[in-house]
């Protein structure tokens, strides 16, 4: 096979503009590969690197453990399989999460990144907001951070990189092949995070 | 991909903010029309009470709209149908994580407020209830929540479009758990967008104008829409859904979800047959999932629903000259 195989979960939430994003930062970097809309196990064993977009997180959860999807991506995640989680998809990641108001939650998560996350950290709908954020760790100094209903994380353990902070809350991580963040960059026309994350699929390879 | 930039750019509903040392800005185009997309491939469901917003979350609902009575209760009580109790729209708010949403009625700025200040997620200009100005919807720009609107062809949503709605649905004929009205009018806005993207193909910017004309809209939106193949925001489908095959014949249809109104809690086996309306909504391509969907829910316990044809009140009617 020529090239990365990146897949986009294709469970709900907003699947296409990841395509787009990720495609568009293969094609900059200059690199062969295919990005493909995923949705059952088998699509998912393939694969040299996968998003977890933006939805809801109740729901992206539920429906993949529902047909077997949750597991296979735990297991690619543990065989050291890139994966970057938006928004929902971090949530997804982690091994905690609450909700602001509504408090401990009882949702599937895939258990891996060691953070604790605040669901809806910036309140609701109205409270959605647009600002420029860095993340100089990974050399992006500016970047469009769109927040909608975003979540934040609340504690991270000893491996997990914070690579950047809105007002001293915590929006995006690293943790060895997991890449979460609490904006989203698919929103933007700005591709240089999906840039990033391809090239952390293409050092694994 | 569906762009997220509307016509106006800074309108009224944008705040901008310092937090800390971040200039931040809310109310965007971007931000509203973003949280629709977040909500693509999911089943939005109608509900009246807390225990059915919970029953709708843990089935695997995107959200929750919050009414007063069910479209077929609306329907069967008559009088003037207005916006939900806001203390049970908070209630609602404070015992489930997603999305909640609630209807206004159309044109009617200050209930649209008074949601607004309630900190609902979105907005449904809604013409399951009583219209309160039959002439004009609200000018949606001026607020910084989004907005949803009902069309029932292309004219209708892309002038809704205009107005600041961030999200689109069919109107179909709400309470009925009739699903006919829904694919007439989707298949309306897709023969009509088929047809301006023809022109579009062509470069007849002439005929273009025309069309413009016709629907009451402006040459920049339909040459946007014309060039997408598509509505420029998400669209969703909904009126009288009331079974998963129902939910996955619209997704065929090109819908990017679905709102189910009087479909699941009119129904007896409600918990079932929200759990498999978003089983055929997230797996609709793959017919076996939905024959399993379908296969959770008894016919015999739908709700009887109504034939179109016979209504005294056609609630799609309402709103849909302006």
């Amino acid at each position: 096979m020529s090239g990365v195989n990146i897949g986009i979960l294709a469970v709900q939430g907003d699947v296409a503009e990841n395509i787009l994003a990720t495609k568009m930062a293969i094609e900059e970097l200059g690199m062969e590969g295919i990005v493909t809309e995923v949705k059952t196990p088998e699509q998912i064993s393939d694969l040299d690197g996968l998003v977890i977009p933006g939805g809801e997180s109740t729901v992206i959860g539920t429906l993949s453990l529902v047909n077997g999807s949750l597991k296979k991506i735990k297991e690619k995640i543990a065989s050291g399989m890139p994966v970057f989680g938006i928004c929902a998809g971090m949530i997804l990641l982690s091994k905690k999460a609450k909700d602001r108001v509504v408090g401990e939650m009882d949702q599937p998560l895939l258990d891996f990144l060691d953070v604790k996350i605040e669901r809806n950290a910036f309140g609701r709908q109205k409270d959605s907001f647009e600002s420029e954020i860095s993340m100089d760790k990974i050399g992006i100094s500016k970047f469009p951070g769109v927040f909608i209903r975003a979540p934040s994380i609340i504690e991270t353990g000893k491996d997990v990189e914070v690579l950047s902070k809105f007002n001293e809350k915590i929006i995006a991580v690293k943790q060895g092949n997991i890449l979460g963040t609490s904006f989203h960059p698919e929103l933007t026309g700005d591709v240089s995070l999906h840039k990033y994350f391809v090239s952390m699929i293409k050092k694994k390879n | 991909m569906i762009p997220l930039s509307g016509d106006l750019g800074d309108t009224k509903g944008v705040v901008k903010e310092n937090v800390g040392s971040f200039g931040t800005k809310r109310g965007t185009s971007t931000l509203k029309r973003g949280f629709a997309h977040m909500l693509k491939n999911g089943v939005v469901m109608d509900v009246t009470t807390v225990e059915q917003a919970q029953i709708a979350e843990d089935a695997g609902a995107v959200a929750v709209m919050v009414l007063d009575k069910l479209p077929s209760d609306v329907r069967k009580a008559g009088g003037v149908a207005r916006t939900a109790s806001i203390r049970i729209i908070q209630e609602i708010m404070d015992s489930v994580t997603i999305p909640v949403m609630a209807k206004c009625r159309i044109g009617h700025v200050y209930e649209a407020m008074v949601l607004q200040e309630t900190n609902v997620d979105m907005i449904d200009e809604s013409e399951v209830l009583t219209p309160a100005d039959e002439n004009h919807h609200i000018w949606k720009w001026d607020f910084t929540s989004p907005f949803v609107n009902g069309a029932r062809n292309l004219g209708e949503a892309l002038r809704r479009i205009e107005e600041g709605a961030a999200m689109i649905r069919t109107k179909g004929e709400p309470g009925t758990g009739n699903v006919a009205e829904a694919v007439i009018h989707i298949k309306n806005v897709n023969t009509e967008l088929r047809r301006i993207k023809s022109i579009y193909d062509a470069g007849d910017e002439q005929d273009l104008i025309s069309v413009a004309r016709e629907l009451k809209v402006s040459y920049s939106i339909v040459e946007q829409t014309a060039s997408l193949g598509r509505l420029p925001v998400v669209n969703f489908a909904a009126g009288g859904i009331s079974t998963p095959a129902d939910a996955a014949y619209l997704m065929t249809l090109g819908c990017d979800g679905v709102f189910v109104g009087s479909g699941i809690f009119k129904a007896d086996d409600a918990k079932e047959r929200a759990q498999a309306i978003v089983l055929a909504t997230t797996f609709w391509e793959d017919p076996d999932k939905v024959k399993e969907a379908q296969k959770m829910i008894d016919e015999r316990q739908s709700m009887l629903g109504l034939d179109t044809k016979n209504l005294e009140l056609r609630m799609q009617e309402r709103g849909s000259t302006a």
